[in-house]
């Protein structure tokens, strides 16, 4: 019989290796895995799974899109800074539009206001303005969210890969991949990712429920989350949430490789600057005066 | 099987030989004990409700959990300041406490990687690190190499140690096939955990404090410092308290090395210094928040300048050879030594570092009770691990002393009931 086999030494160690390399396999092929590398046909099932637990989480239904980036399309963002007036409708319509926790509060915008006598000088800066009215005499605002950089520190310093630049130029984060270690936290020169320190509170009346995988799907404790351009809107041909709420006018938001895009006729006759320039990030976000 | 044998009666030996001691022995198992259950009470407060429970914040996203690793990083990195001299140079004298640099390596390995642990926001999801089931970033991140290098670190070490003690708790000489090429190849991975934890901070150009070409060496200065600073008292101690014999010569020699280290490492935070003030840029900041705070805020300064005061305190006292000689003042140099650079390799990089943040504000970090009683718990748990790695340790190495230099009369002083007590 099989038990009488002259060596059961080797047989067992065959055995541990074929266990463990059965091991492998299925932990490989079954097992949890960025959402950056799954096949299309897996992706479809993992979204499946994430809207029955988002809808059985939050009692109502929670769509979660899997749009994928559209051919021919680069986004970028320009922001008029002789527009802005400092309101903050922004920061809030992002908030709403997101799902970004409310208690604690957590706002991937920061509206800085300036010193026009100093110029833009971030340390001059302050956040925490709040005058009774806006804009206030001798102030202006620069509002300041993920920039989406071309040479991206953030992506780069990942450990795992849980964050990385789609094709049509939205950084986005896997909420399910990232360990919270927030080493793209402190490469990221514009502060622009926020980690949820705690369970993000978010009353059950106000989630957005039209969310998509890479954007505003509900978030754990303990990871990173920023701006994805409303990744959930842009990618249906929606403009992102801050261009529609902002009262001035100041957002614009459109396809850089379109020639014929507003974005386009922006960089091409308005004076431009992008943030921290010599740190070559080559943000998809610029800044300019249109007045 | 005969491999599994001895080695299970090496492991049985090395357990009865950590559970007998006399009572301060005890005492201080119990005192480490405590802090680990309340650093262990602590992280399970802070894994239920999140990482808001310590001071860190989305401006100051980095705080006491990984300036403490970096410190540790530096220590563990110390033990090639004995090995250098022991196994390039043949040095005698200090050959003999090298395997204690090597136990002191690994238990800092293991508290740098709990530090690593207790601060990241998912620690459940720890293996996503680790390929095939993960995913590790590498060569593109350098948090991916920083967890290479520490584990092949920790590993030599690990492997080295073992295999001396195992063979010479066999009565065996340790085999030199194994042992020298392993030896050599920790210098260099000595150098590199540093190196390649200062490249972590120094590659983010976001961060003006840390982007200084400076940083890797001046890590590997302070670095020689702190970690023989530790071993000096540990070699004291077990002078006092065993049987096992140091010379005043070896501790010396290590006193000496720290000297040279220290007087680098004030050098280099000089130049550092100079650049910032001298050129007075925007980059100045960070450097002005560590040394004069800024405007109201001035939480970090007493640390600074504790910091500077301690580590010329340590510098004076090192560089003469009749303080060295001295133990009073050996004593309080390396306290001095090792306080000094904790400070500033711990909260004297990352605070500032990070404060004020990306965008100009400022947040005045300083951890909650929580950071310190998980930090404590960490610390607690190293220092048991190399307590009974001592425990074991010291009298095997008792054993091999005899067994080598029995010709020497001057050997024979240790008393023969250790060897018993060992070899039973």
């Amino acid at each position: 019989m099989e038990s009488n086999a002259p060596s059961p030494a080797i047989s067992r160690r065959r055995f541990a290796a074929g266990a463990a390399t059965a091991a492998v396999w299925i932990m490989t092929a079954c097992g949890p895995k960025r959402l950056h590398e799954v096949p299309r046909a897996r992706l479809k099932k993992a979204i499946q799974e994430l809207e029955r637990q988002y809808s059985s989480n939050h009692s109502k239904q929670i769509t979660v899109s899997d749009a994928p980036p559209l051919p021919g399309v680069e986004f970028a963002y320009a922001l008029d800074l002789s527009r802005c007036i400092g309101c903050r409708r922004c920061v809030y319509a992002c908030v709403q539009e997101n799902n970004q926790s409310r208690e604690p509060q957590l706002h991937w915008i920061r509206v800085l206001s300036m010193e026009k006598e100093k110029g833009v000088d971030l340390s001059h800066a302050d956040p925490y303005y709040n005058p009774p009215e806006v804009p206030e005499p001798g102030h202006f605002y620069v509002p300041v969210a993920c920039q989406q950089c071309r040479n991206a520190p953030c992506t780069k310093v990942c450990p795992t890969g849980a964050t990385w630049t789609e094709p049509d130029g939205i950084v986005v984060i896997d909420y399910d991949w990232c360990i919270g270690c927030r080493y793209c936290m402190a490469a990221c020169p514009y502060g622009a990712r926020h980690f949820n320190w705690t369970t993000p509170g978010i009353p059950e009346a106000e989630i957005n429920s039209q969310t998509h995988y890479l954007g505003n799907r509900p978030r754990p404790k303990g990871v990173v989350e920023k701006c994805t351009f409303c990744i959930q809107r842009v990618r249906q041909g929606r403009y992102p949430a801050c261009v529609e709420v902002c009262p001035a006018g100041a957002r614009k938001f459109g396809n850089l490789l379109d020639k014929d895009s507003e974005i386009r006729y922006i960089i091409e006759h308005k004076r431009v600057l992008v943030l921290k320039e010599d740190l070559n990030t080559l943000p998809r976000f610029f800044y300019f005066y249109a007045t | 099987m005969n491999t599994i044998h001895r080695f299970s009666r090496f492991a049985r030996g090395s357990f009865s030989l950590m559970m007998q001691g006399p009572r301060s022995y005890w005492l201080w198992l119990m005192f480490l004990v405590a802090l680990i259950i309340s650093g262990a009470l602590a992280y399970a407060a802070q894994v239920s409700i999140g990482l808001g429970v310590t001071a860190m914040r989305d401006q100051v996203s980095w705080g006491f959990y990984i300036g403490n690793f970096t410190f540790l990083v530096g220590v563990a990195a110390a033990a090639v300041v004995l090995v250098i001299p022991a196994y390039v140079y043949d040095w005698k004298p200090i050959r003999e406490i090298v395997i204690y640099g090597e136990l002191l390596a690994i238990s800092a390995i293991i508290m740098c990687l709990l530090f690593v642990i207790v601060d990241i926001g998912r620690p459940d999801r720890f293996w996503h690190l680790i390929p095939p089931f993960g995913y590790l970033n590498f060569p593109r991140s350098i948090l991916a190499w920083d967890v290479l290098v520490l584990n092949i670190y920790f590993l030599i070490n690990l492997l080295v140690a073992t295999h001396i003690l195992y063979r010479a708790f066999h009565g065996q000489r340790y085999a030199k096939r194994l042992v020298v090429p392993l030896v050599l190849l920790s210098i260099p991975m000595a150098v590199g955990i540093h190196t390649v934890t200062a490249f972590l901070y120094n590659g983010l150009a976001a961060r003006p404090y840390w982007n200084s070409s400076i940083l890797a060496p001046q890590f590997l200065a302070s670095a020689f410092c702190s970690g023989p600073a530790i071993l000096l008292v540990v070699l004291q101690l077990l002078r006092r308290f065993t049987a096992f014999e140091i010379q005043d010569q070896a501790i010396g020699k290590i006193a000496e090395l720290m000297a040279y280290a220290m007087f680098l490492n004030l050098f280099l935070h000089g130049a550092e210094a100079f650049k910032e003030f001298y050129s007075d840029t925007d980059h100045l900041l960070f450097t002005q928040y560590w040394y004069w705070g800024l405007g109201e805020h001035r939480t970090l300064v007493p640390y600074a300048w504790s910091a500077v005061a301690l580590n010329l305190v340590s510098f004076a006292l090192f560089v003469n050879p009749k303080a060295r000689r001295n133990w009073i003042t050996l004593n309080l140099g390396c306290a001095a030594t090792y306080a000094g650079v904790y400070i500033e390799k711990g909260m004297g990089l990352i605070i500032p570092g990070l404060t004020p943040d990306a965008l100009g504000e400022i947040y005045e970090y300083y951890p909650t009770l929580t950071e310190l009683r998980v930090a404590a718990g960490i610390f607690a748990l190293g220092f048991l691990v190399f307590t009974l790695m001592l425990k074991v340790a010291v009298p095997i190495s008792l054993g091999e002393f005899i067994r080598h230099d029995h010709a020497d009369p001057a050997a024979a002083r240790t008393p023969a009931a250790h060897e018993g007590s060992v070899l039973a």
